[in-house]
């Protein structure tokens, strides 16, 4: 089997799995409105105000609700012991990571796509004239997210503690894209061009490049018994 | 209930003991290098007293990321060759690394308290010493609650790997947000301690070596402490099954 059909045929189990029981998805959209209300409450920003709240408060979301999923990641395979039928395939058992972050990274740009919008409208700013570069910040700092994530979610899964490890094992680590995340979205919507929030865009790529590399060689000594 | 003098006499470690030796010599460096500190440097100009605090902080800070450094090398080997000795290296080196950057971190707050007039600020080294601490901190826990064996060191050790190549990531982020810390002023392109008083310098780096060594001494004890609490758990798994009890214990 060539690396390309095992991804697919990964994703694709995850995806099927997540279409049948809708237990990841459903939860992180509910959690993430919930948050952008709980800030709104917290914060009751001014039209003035929401535009210089939006990027962080979109950003703290994402990252609680990517927790949400990632804990629930590998909870199936881990209960089922579906994860050493995994191993027993003959590829690469580092395509098994490839495979989830991408289910993960799936799931995650979904409630993005309902999170963001509901997130103006709420705060009453249209976010449409600059939607392509923050489609491309959001992406990359999702990768940047999920990479990690992925990795955590899978150490997490086998401990005493796991929804309680993930979190604290994954928000230091993702403190760069937090960061770039939150400032280069602020520069976007200040009036920015892509080309002034560069900085933050190369810590971005950086980030993705190097967690994605180094996820896929570690991930091996994470699976194994 | 039989002991294990019955069957086999533990080896007490004869000879020169290197790790007192280590202790003795960094203690007795570090009263010389507080003397050199207090009386020996001159006075800063514009800081004043608060300046000397920095003959602690640095070398705490120094030997924190020392240690860090130690955990990912270490993490790295133990992947690799599976060996325990590395596994209990990171361990120790992970321990040690949290007290000292503790220490750096809180004596920089009361510095910054004196100098700034703010305990903290999220200046770029600030913040990447503080997410490094919060990095090992987790590791710890990991080990803590890792689960069964070999688990938790492999988990931790993936975490030291991982959390070390964020570390520059991490400071590059906070330097695109924001930098207030005062500019290297013992390594710069001008030359090594061109920044500071000779006297000044001398008292640092007799500081540097003293922290150094007591560094080498605690991990050198402590990884001789988890050695042996390894030895004992084997011990009494070995005598259970011995007795015909086979309750299991964890090694830690």
């Amino acid at each position: 089997m060539s690396a390309l059909t095992a991804v697919r045929h990964l994703v694709w189990k995850d995806l099927v799995l997540e279409w049948r029981g809708r237990e990841i998805l459903t939860a992180m959209v509910v959690f993430s409105m919930l948050v952008a209300v709980v800030f709104n409450f917290a914060f009751s920003p001014s039209p003035a105000d929401a535009v210089r709240l939006l990027p962080g408060m979109l950003w703290v979301t994402l990252a609680f609700a990517s927790t949400l999923g990632l804990s629930r990641s590998f909870v199936l395979e881990h209960d089922h012991g579906a994860i050493e039928a995994l191993r027993l395939f003959p590829f690469d058992p580092s395509l098994i990571y490839v495979g989830k972050l991408l289910a993960n990274l799936l799931y995650l740009l979904a409630v993005e796509l309902l999170v963001l919008p509901a997130l103006a409208a709420i705060a009453g700013i249209s976010l449409l004239g600059s939607a392509a570069p923050l489609a491309l910040i959001l992406v990359l700092g999702s990768i940047g997210l999920v990479a990690v994530g992925t990795i955590f979610s899978a150490m997490s899964v086998n401990t005493r503690i796991r929804e309680v490890l993930l979190p604290v094992l994954m928000f230091p680590l993702a403190t760069p894209v937090l960061i770039s995340g939150v400032r280069a979205m602020l520069g976007v919507l200040a009036g920015g061009s892509l080309s002034a929030v560069m900085p933050g865009l190369r810590i971005l790529i950086v980030f993705d490049v190097v967690f994605l590399v180094v996820g896929y060689v570690i991930f091996e000594f994470v699976l194994e018994e | 209930m039989a002991s294990y003098a019955d069957t086999e006499t533990l080896e007490l470690p004869r000879g020169f003991d290197w790790r007192a030796g280590l202790t003795w010599l960094g203690g007795l460096l570090a009263v010389l290098g507080m003397y050199m500190a207090v009386l020996y440097a001159p006075t800063e100009r514009t800081m004043s007293h608060a300046q000397r605090i920095f003959y602690v902080h640095v070398p705490a800070a120094w030997v924190g990321f020392l240690a860090f450094g130690v955990v990912f090398v270490c993490s790295i080997g133990f992947l690799w060759t599976r060996r325990r000795s590395f596994d209990l290296a990171a361990h120790a080196s992970t321990e040690i690394g949290v007290v000292f950057t503790t220490l750096a971190i809180v004596s920089g707050s009361v510095w910054g308290r004196a100098a700034w007039g703010t305990w903290w600020t999220w200046d770029p080294r600030l913040t990447t010493t503080f997410m490094l601490w919060f990095i090992y901190v987790v590791s710890l826990m990991v080990r803590a609650y890792g689960g069964p064996g070999s688990q938790s060191g492999r988990f931790a050790a993936v975490l030291g790997i991982v959390g070390f190549l964020d570390i520059p990531l991490i400071h590059l982020s906070v330097v695109w947000w924001r930098s207030l810390h005062p500019l290297p002023v013992v390594v710069r392109s001008e030359g090594f301690g061109s920044g500071l008083h000779p006297a000044m310098l001398q008292a640092l780096l007799v500081n540097v070596a003293a922290f150094t060594l007591l560094y080498v001494a605690l991990f050198g004890i402590r990884r001789a402490q988890m050695a042996a609490a390894d030895a004992l758990a084997a011990r009494r798994e070995e005598q259970r099954i011995r007795e015909g009890t086979l309750a299991r214990e964890g090694t830690r």
